[in-house]
């Protein structure tokens, strides 16, 4: 299983695939939307990105509760184990 | 059994669009005239759905005065006289008629000789369905020349002030006219790949019945059109990719191949994350209709391919694939040539 910071880079570097924010601005403190400007319709494109590299199932009810990345790094973390 | 035979018709024929018609409403709205309702702003609407601008009809602009005009344009575009139409498939959800169909009436109107005539319900895909339906009769030999009509006035059944919708659906009517082609090779219609998920209904649906409508507490009211923006993006962008390519691999072509991609136009980002996941080449030209017409339903494929005929995005004998995905759910594509 991926380290909490492996989970975190992983994810970053999905971020800029689809929305162009810089990798190092992806950090767990940071809010999906209010910090990165990312909105639902992206979020969904991460979410299903995540599902596939980490190989998670992340349902549609969940997506929302995963307002910052810490708390998508936690979810991967906890579905993966 | 007593030994007679029933005679069938056994020779093998190929279909293929023959031509194709639009009509747009003459009332442009736009972002500007939507946002006070839904507390909304230009940008948003711009970046969540890639709509500047969206056509809805006026009272004189009906279905089936809609679909008239279409169909006409599509029949003057295929060299086709009313009269050589054996049947006419009108794809809607908003004939707002149970019966007789908008289909009867449209025949009739076009002064076809009592051609076949009837309406499906496939909401989005309504137009890949018809298209499916007359190129199988055309190569039975049920149909020589068959008129598909995609129409809807999706503005009646919008809820104004829904956030999630009151942007996004418009009107208008898209038609094409299928026939035989020369032989087998000239085949320029494709198989289609088609389906539905009837576990995803709530998705997107019409909320309340005609009779709660009428007859419940909050009525009598027009019923209203509700869609879950985040699965149905979900849904789109990613199963009808795969459908897509399904659609590709079942005509014996891949992306390289194409010219043209036609999906439904029903969110410019769900286009452009169907593009992505088909890794489609960069020369192959996207249909972006809905930026200056919006989603309408099953009119949006026959519609968008017009514009890109008129732009010279597309041209006659280009290779293309269409898929329309909606309520339902439902979905259907298929790989054409372009008339």
């Amino acid at each position: 299983m991926a380290s909490t910071e492996e989970i975190r880079e992983g994810l970053a570097e999905i971020v800029n695939e689809i929305t162009g924010v810089p990798a190092e601005d992806v950090q767990l403190g940071k809010s999906f939307t209010d910090d990165l400007d990312i909105d639902s319709l992206s979020m969904v494109e991460v979410v299903v990105a995540a599902e596939e590299k980490f190989g998670v199932k992340i349902p549609d009810e969940e997506v929302k509760n995963l307002a910052t990345v810490g708390d998508a790094v936690t979810f991967i973390e906890k579905a993966g184990s | 059994m007593n030994g007679v035979t029933i005679q069938v018709d056994r020779e093998p024929r190929a279909s293929r669009v023959l031509g194709i018609g639009g009509y747009r409403p003459s009332r442009s709205v736009t972002n500007a005239e939507i946002v006070d309702r839904i507390d909304s702003s230009d940008e948003w609407i711009r970046t969540r759905s890639g709509i500047e601008s969206r056509r809805w009809a006026n009272d004189e602009e009906t279905v089936v005065a809609m679909s008239l005009a279409a169909a006409r344009k599509a029949l003057a575009d295929a060299g086709v006289q009313p009269e050589q139409v054996d049947c006419v498939i009108v794809s809607t959800v908003t004939h707002l008629f149970q019966t007789p169909s908008a289909a009867a009436e449209i025949a009739h109107k076009l002064g076809t000789n009592r051609a076949a005539a009837f309406d499906v319900s496939a909401a989005c895909a309504g137009f890949c369905y018809g298209l499916s339906l007359a190129s199988d009769m055309v190569r039975a030999g049920t149909a020589r020349h068959v008129v598909v009509i995609g129409v809807e006035r999706l503005s009646d059944l919008t809820d104004k002030t829904d956030r999630s919708t009151a942007f996004l659906f418009a009107d208008g009517a898209g038609a094409a006219v299928v026939g035989p082609a020369a032989d087998l090779g000239e085949a320029g219609i494709g198989p289609v790949v088609w389906g539905s998920d009837g576990e995803h209904l709530d998705l997107i649906r019409q909320k309340e019945d005609w009779r709660d409508a009428l007859f419940g507490e909050a009525g009598p009211s027009m019923p209203h059109l509700v869609m879950e923006g985040n699965p149905v993006f979900r849904w789109a962008s990613y199963e009808m990719a795969k459908v897509a390519q399904e659609a590709l691999t079942a005509a014996g072509v891949t992306v390289e191949d194409l010219d043209v991609f036609v999906p439904h136009q029903a969110n410019m980002r769900i286009t452009d994350a169907m593009s992505r996941q088909l890794k489609l080449p960069e020369r192959v030209a996207v249909a972006r209709d809905i930026a200056t017409q919006g989603n309408t339903s099953a009119a949006s494929i026959p519609l968008a391919i017009e514009r890109m005929l008129e732009t010279g995005e597309a041209q006659s004998g280009d290779l293309a694939l269409i898929i329309g995905f909606g309520a339902g759910l439902v979905y259907a594509g298929q790989v054409i040539r372009i008339p």
